[in-house]
């Protein structure tokens, strides 16, 4: 089984670089001029925000897909990536309240970055939602994949709300290509991580999308001489 | 591509678009509102409202930050390099307020002009460098500046 090697490799490979990653970002890497050691959380805040938005275009993406051509896998990597995208968004909110405490002084506030950012998270729970609440599971993939199109409009508007408008969140950083305004040892152990989260993606929704298949397909031959080899 | 696919791909489009141009309307609209603060200018311009809560943001101008002895109350001058606006606030101040930081105060203009703040936040920006290079980099922009500065201080 294809699947299952790539599983196996990319999970490797995911846990190598986070590892290193992690060990560079912590313990590596300098403190910053400004806020000492609790940048830190650098190294997990901005790969997880980076990868909400990810997640969120290959789920859009692959309900587009399967409601024009209704490619059965499409929809199944659909709503197989909507709960990996929605811990991503959390954990991009949660370790960003934490360094917003010591930094800004507050835990959360109603700016456009992170208003939309939680937005997004909702967008998650009521693709998931909806997904659940229809027993026949391609109409439901249908609904879910109409409302995960519907909430792409979102993206751009996260990832630009700190130059449309005044925000407490300060502006981009690394998605400047030509200077981004990190300094390089810094710079590498989070795209270190930024790979290394990007692998996580891959090993989860491929197992999941395993799983959902095979539950989908329970009553078909193929699964069921698949179950009997076992 | 058959004819219901093309049919089925063309709705798609049409929801991303139409959506897109409904929430573009939306913002346009709103723009006002989804501003988190009003920069110094704005508000010596009359732009922030006069009777009730609202942000300004901008940097603390160096050498401001006056206390008051004995309390936790605390004057500063927020700019943003054109107008000034003057702020008390008397409370715990975050670890990154200094002096020409960013930072965003919650509250409401008195009638004398000066902003009164029951919040103060720090906003820090979107460089990260180690405190050798930031050390480099002062002292760097220092040379390159006060070469000018200081003779204007001088006169």
């Amino acid at each position: 089984m294809l699947a299952r090697s790539l599983v196996i490799w990319f999970g490797v490979a995911c846990l190598i670089l986070m590892a290193i990653g992690l060990y560079w970002g912590l313990v590596v890497a300098p403190p910053d001029y400004q806020q000492g050691d609790s940048y830190r959380i650098i190294f997990i805040h901005v790969p997880s925000a980076w990868m909400s938005l990810f997640v969120y275009m290959v789920m859009a993406t692959c309900s587009a897909v399967g409601l024009i051509w209704r490619v059965k896998l499409a929809e199944v990597i659909a709503i197989s990536s909507a709960p990996i995208g929605a811990s991503f968004t959390f954990l991009a909110l949660a370790t960003g309240s934490l360094w917003g405490k010591p930094m800004w002084g507050t835990w959360w506030v109603w700016d456009a970055r992170l208003t939309s950012e939680l937005l997004l998270l909702f967008l998650y729970f009521g693709v998931i939602a909806l997904y659940g609440a229809i027993e026949d599971k391609r109409v439901a993939s249908r609904a879910a994949g109409i409302l995960a199109i519907v909430g792409v409009v979102n993206i751009p508007i996260i990832h630009y709300s700190v130059q449309w408008w005044n925000t407490l969140h300060q502006g981009p950083t690394v998605s400047k290509f030509d200077s981004p305004s990190i300094d390089a040892s810094m710079l590498i152990p989070l795209l270190i991580m930024a790979v290394a989260f990007k692998l996580y993606y891959v090993v989860v929704v491929l197992m999941r999308s395993r799983r959902e298949l095979l539950l989908r397909e329970r009553s078909t031959k193929w699964v069921q001489e698949l179950i009997e080899q076992q | 591509m058959t004819p219901t696919r093309k049919k089925r791909l063309y709705l798609v489009v049409m929801i991303v678009v139409g959506i897109g141009a409904a929430t573009v309307l939306a913002m346009n609209a709103f723009d006002e509102n989804l501003m988190f603060f009003y920069s110094p200018s704005e508000v010596v311009a009359g732009k922030a409202p006069r009777d009730h809560v609202f942000r300004v943001g901008g940097m603390v101008s160096n050498g401001s930050i006056k206390r008051e002895s004995g309390s936790l109350t605390v004057n500063f001058d927020l700019t943003d390099n054109v107008d000034t606006v003057t702020v008390e606030y008397t409370g715990i101040l975050p670890d990154l307020f200094r002096e020409g930081q960013g930072t965003v105060s919650k509250g409401r203009l008195r009638d004398d002009g000066v902003f009164v703040a029951d919040e103060v936040l720090a906003k820090h920006d979107e460089n990260y460098m180690p405190p050798e290079v930031g050390e480099m980099l002062k002292s760097a922009n220092i040379k390159a500046t006060t070469g000018k500065s200081m003779g204007d201080y001088q006169q």
